[in-house]
């Protein structure tokens, strides 16, 4: 017994049955305590929250930090309730991470840094609704994902959410009323109510259940005539809790959740997740593994971008197109599928390597599938892209400029409609990026036209980054030989992949245990929920669903 | 609308058949015979009555009849430009698709909502299946088979055409929803804009024929071959801005603003259900065969076959075809391609939709309508 | 310039949409890919990785290599798997473990593999079934060994 205990978990002998003596088990290059903090550690500098304030707005004026990556709110227990911030600066590339925390948990306040970075509106949203820290200045301080009537504070690590919550029957209530709290030089809060929408508007709802939404996603959409005045997303339908779920799951059953954020870049999530537990144990995975992963990144970025082309052509009426998108797409699901077993949850990637070597038949269906692929995108612009009506209904349309862009930390394809270089494979090349050759493309007009055409150039840059290294995968071990139980040293650790629809990120807060403190991830989607409102402001309702369908949000990705 | 003493049915071979050159079959042959027989033992109000009564089953019966052939029609025509097969599990190749789709539509209960206008909101479907079957009556099915015929019919079908506009504004005001609301808005614009280009492309043609008479408008291009081929260069145009124009009219993509599921879900049909919903899809369907059958009335000769000059016994044989089978040949044909515009093209925008016809058809049918009055005044029409 | 681009605006405009027609009557004679489900049950074969459902495979003496130690129950993220197993004596005095019942519910099986990978016997494996639509959601946990079944002897 002692000795099948002791058996590797993830060796891939297990497969062929012989039992292994712990002797045999012991890796080479185990992961006693790294001396050198792990490549992708967090070098948190920690502010009191008074001093928060000013420190944000000269890192934001001063050394112009102004992409707020990441906001993570975190319960610390005895340290308290506090939030990390990573910063980065489009211009030099800096980056910058810190937290702050307060011991108050009857009434925990931080300063808002929303006027800093329009993002943070949103992401203080998100704290507030799991970790109950309010944000002083914050002009919209209600829940975001949980129901407005939810009692407590579910992320906390001592919060009771079943006892205090039964399961409602009735209707969730949408306020119609939100507050600002402004902390007075006394340290007492004044609080002032706005008004979501005036009296008299006309307010539609888009959503939640609706043919272009994309998912479960809800817009309260406030029109004149057929112009937009005011969009108000309502997000949280199908919230599951994974990172509260993940605090209680063990490393490797915490991979099997990411395939369930973005469904359409299961493979670069779970790559995330990977890479940042590897890194963070300093375990190095065989080249192989990682031409692989690259491969199968790409394979999984170009399904996701023909089912954005598809989805697009269906909500503008083009049905014909819609279903030429799916038939390409079903191509790469077969790939997919001979090789993990799996066409949407792909469920591929383990920590140190992968769950199986590739197909013998993957290297000549991909062959196959590139000059495929190159022929039949000529024919989406045949019939869709190059037609007068679509050039009529996108060209101008939701014109984001490259400063909203990365204030609303709008990564991603939309990003780079817009100018913004933020491809993260050029920014901290990761797996065999660093390899291959291939353009980051990037268009300036930022409409939804050239959000478009981001997307059908990638799906040729990818095949090209396929072609690269389908011939050259190089000869090695699938996967590592982990020990059984998995622990991460202690410490902040934050790695990034470019996922199909901008930076995905994963937070990671280890305790030293089996399971993770805390996991948190960079959504792809939320910015471009979050911009929604300013794409859309001024133009007409049949727009909304351009815009909705070319900034291309995926909604488990931005309820998780 | 039959003047007392006359036969419903049957009204255009009445006068016409003195100059009738007698090859193709015609149909008041019948119609006569049929009026006559009643009258031999019944009053003559009676008789009419009679006939009215028959006419009227007869185009409910068609009616239906087209409706489910062209809706399996366009499911399979959708699905083959689609790379798919379209239905073919009930039935083979999915034939009795269907049938079973109108059996589950009347099964289905007529919700009523809260809030609504009730009166009006039941009122509205049959406003629009009204106006279509109106102007079903007006086509031309053969030589003498018309039900609705006279001098001023072109106007009688514009006019009945635009009954139906007032059954989406209906809906879309009573149902006390938004999305209906808009849809039953944007059809609104819309519709009434376009009646604009189909009224001048039609104008056009009468300028070319010289009758409103649909009757005497497919017996003049029997005799003088097909109106597209007499007014070449103008007739042309005016055919491609009937086809964009009656699209619209149709509410069918890529005009199909109104309903367009991905905006407004449904439209101005989205609170209906059962029956009610059918009413619209029937409408919409038979819309699109009325507009059709319009299209090949007047462009393409009507039950009229296909006659080249100087060959007689090509000729000869086309006229043993009957002219039903030639007027409803056409009408496939054209319903084909509003089929292939449909699934090829996505949707416009409000705005888009009213400046193409504002800027681009209404400008472009005032200057065909003038080419072919110099045409035909200068006499340069075959 | 401005009637230069009104006309230059409507012909380019009727060419694009002719490329599109062009285009859609092409595909209108290509062949078509759907695939005709339960009649083409004969032919459609799931690929070998496919995870149709959990199963544990019997020989013909009707033998597994389950041991009954529960790791896969500890590795499965959501309770999908409950080992029962019983302590009994060989002949020779030892005490040894073995299987009794092995359940299995499919309906919150969300495919991981952890538990295949954690098995130190290579006991269970997934088919490629798919057809795993029931009325009852209680069909849908499975005992995997087999009545009367014994563990295979090394």
């Amino acid at each position: 017994m002692t000795q099948e205990q002791e058996k590797t978990v993830a060796a891939p002998s297990a497969q062929e049955g012989t039992v292994k003596t712990a002797a045999k088990v012991a890796r080479p290059a185990a992961p006693a305590v790294p001396a050198a903090p792990a490549e992708n550690a967090c070098d948190l500098k920690t502010f009191a929250p008074a001093e928060l304030r000013r420190e944000m707005e000269r890192l934001r004026r001063e050394e112009k930090m102004d992409f707020l990556e990441c906001l993570t709110g975190m319960d610390w227990q005895e340290e308290g309730l506090g939030v990390i911030y990573h910063l980065e600066s489009t211009e030099t590339g800096k980056r910058v991470c810190l937290k702050t925390a307060t011991t108050d948990r009857e009434n925990p306040l931080l300063p808002s840094v929303s006027d800093l970075w329009d993002i943070a509106n949103i992401y203080e949203r998100e704290v507030f609704d799991f970790y109950g820290i309010k944000f002083t200045g914050h002009p919209d301080m209600r829940r975001i994902f949980m129901r407005e009537d939810w009692v407590g504070y579910p992320f906390r690590k001592d919060d009771d959410p079943e006892k205090q919550n039964p399961l409602r029957m009735d209707n969730e209530p949408l306020a119609d009323v939100t507050e600002t709290l402004t902390l007075n030089a006394d340290g007492s809060v004044t609080r002032r109510e706005n008004k979501i929408f005036e009296d008299g508007e006309y307010v539609v709802n888009i959503g939640p259940q609706h043919p272009s939404t994309h998912g479960v996603l809800h817009f309260r959409v406030s029109l004149d005539g057929e112009t937009i005045k005011k969009i108000d997303p309502v997000l949280g339908y199908i919230h599951r809790g994974i990172e509260k779920m993940n605090e209680s799951l063990t490393y490797p059953q915490t991979l099997a959740l990411t395939d369930r954020l973005d469904y359409l870049g299961a493979m670069q999530n779970r790559h995330a997740l990977c890479m940042c537990i590897e890194k963070a144990m300093g375990v190095e995975v065989s080249p192989r593994v990682q031409y692989i992963r690259t491969i199968m990144d790409e394979l999984q970025r170009i399904d996701s971008h023909l089912l954005f082309f598809s989805c697009l052509c269906q909500d503008l009426g083009a049905t014909t197109a819609f279903l030429y998108g799916f038939r390409d797409r079903e191509k790469i699901l077969d790939i997919f599928e001979e090789t993990c077993g799996g066409r949407l949850i792909l469920n591929y990637n383990t920590i140190g390597g992968v769950m199986a070597d590739i197909h013998p038949n993957f290297r000549k269906r991909v062959k196959e599938f590139i000059p495929y692929m190159r022929k039949n995108i000529e024919e989406y612009f045949d019939i869709f892209i190059g037609n007068v009506i679509f050039h009529n209904r996108a060209e101008g349309v939701g014109v984001l400029t490259k400063e909203q862009c990365i204030s609303f930390g709008c990564t991603g394809g939309t990003g780079r409609a817009s100018g913004w270089h933020n491809d993260v494979r050029k920014r901290m090349p990761y797996a065999a990026y660093d390899k291959v050759e291939f353009k980051e493309i990037v268009r300036t007009e930022g409409d939804s036209f050239a959000r478009l055409m981001i997307r059908m150039d990638e799906i040729r840059e990818s095949l090209s980054i396929i072609e690269q290294l389908i011939d050259n995968i190089p000869e090695g071990n699938y996967q590592e030989k982990m020990k059984p139980v998995i622990k991460v040293p202690a410490g902040t650790y934050y790695s990034a992949v470019e996922g199909s629809r901008g930076e995905f990120g994963v937070l990671l807060e280890s305790k030293g245990d089996k399971s993770p403190y805390r996991l948190h991830y960079r959504a792809t989607g939320l910015p471009l929920v979050a911009v929604m409102d300013t794409a859309c402001r001024g133009n007409m309702l049949a727009d909304l669903i351009t815009i909705g369908g070319t900034v291309d949000y995926v909604v488990p990705d931005i309820d998780r | 609308m039959p003047a007392a003493g006359r036969p419903p049915i049957g009204l255009a071979g009445q006068h016409l058949h003195i100059s009738f050159k007698k090859k193709m079959f015609d149909f008041s042959v019948v119609t006569t015979w049929l009026h006559g027989l009643l009258c031999s033992f019944l009053p003559e109000w009676a008789a009419i009555l009679t006939e009215s009564v028959l006419v009227a089953l007869v185009i409910i019966t068609l009616y239906a009849v087209f409706a489910i052939v062209l809706i399996y029609m366009e499911r399979k025509v959708c699905a083959a430009f689609q790379c798919r097969l379209g239905p073919m599990r009930v039935g083979k190749w999915g034939l009795l698709q269907v049938f079973s789709d109108v059996f589950k539509m009347l099964t289905k209960e007529i919700i009523s909502m809260r809030n609504t206008d009730l009166f009006l909101h039941n009122l509205a479907p049959f406003l629009v299946v009204t106006a279509s079957m109106l102007t079903f009556a007006c086509l031309p099915w053969n030589a003498g088979a018309q039900i609705i015929d006279f001098n001023v019919g072109v106007f009688f079908f514009l006019a009945v055409s635009s009954i139906g506009v007032v059954g989406i504004l209906l809906a879309g005001w009573s149902s006390n929803n938004k999305y209906s609301l808009i849809g039953a808005m944007r059809s609104g614009a819309q519709i009434i804009s376009y009646e604009l280009s189909i009224g001048m492309a039609m104008l056009t043609m009468i300028c070319l024929t010289g009758t409103m008479s649909f009757s005497e408008i497919c017996q003049q291009q029997y005799d003088e071959g097909w109106n597209i081929f007499r007014g070449h260069l103008p007739a042309l145009m005016a055919f491609v801005i009937y086809l964009v124009a009656g699209n619209a009219e149709c509410n069918r993509g890529p005009f199909d603003l109104p309903e367009c599921e991905s905006e407004l879900t449904a439209g101005y049909h989205t609170e209906y259900s059962g029956m009610h919903f059918g009413y619209y899809y029937l409408a919409e369907y038979l819309n699109l065969f009325i507009c059709a059958g319009m299209a090949a009335t007047i462009f393409l000769g009507g039950w009229a076959p296909l006659h080249v000059y100087g060959l007689d016994g090509l000729n000869g044989v086309m006229d043993l075809i009957p002219g039903a089978v030639w007027f409803v040949g056409k009408t496939f044909f054209i319903v084909f391609l509003l089929m292939w515009l449909r699934w090829t093209f996505p949707r416009l925008r409000i705005d888009q939709i009213l400046s193409l016809e504002w800027k681009y058809l209404v400008p472009i049918s005032m200057v065909t309508l003038v080419i072919m009055a110099l045409c035909v005044s200068f006499n340069l029409t075959f | 310039m401005e009637e230069k681009n009104y006309l230059s605006g409507l012909f380019g405009g009727i060419k694009t949409l002719c490329i599109g027609l062009k285009t859609t009557l092409r595909e209108l004679f290509t062949k078509k890919i759907t695939e005709q489900y339960p009649e083409n049950r004969d032919e459609l074969k799931m690929f070998d990785r496919f995870r149709g459902s959990l199963t544990m495979p019997h020989n013909e003496n009707n033998e597994h290599k389950c041991v009954g130690c529960g790791l896969c129950q500890m590795a499965c993220p959501n309770g999908t798997i409950k080992v029962t197993s019983e302590f009994y004596e060989t002949e020779d005095g030892k005490k040894k473990k073995r299987l009794v019942k092995y359940e299995y519910n499919l309906g919150s099986c969300m495919f991981c593999q952890l538990c295949t990978r954690a098995c130190p016997h290579d006991a269970i494996t997934f088919d490629q079934t798919f057809e795993n639509a029931v009325f009852d959601r209680a069909k849908l946990i499975k005992t995997l060994n087999r009545e009367g079944s014994k563990v295979m002897e090394k």
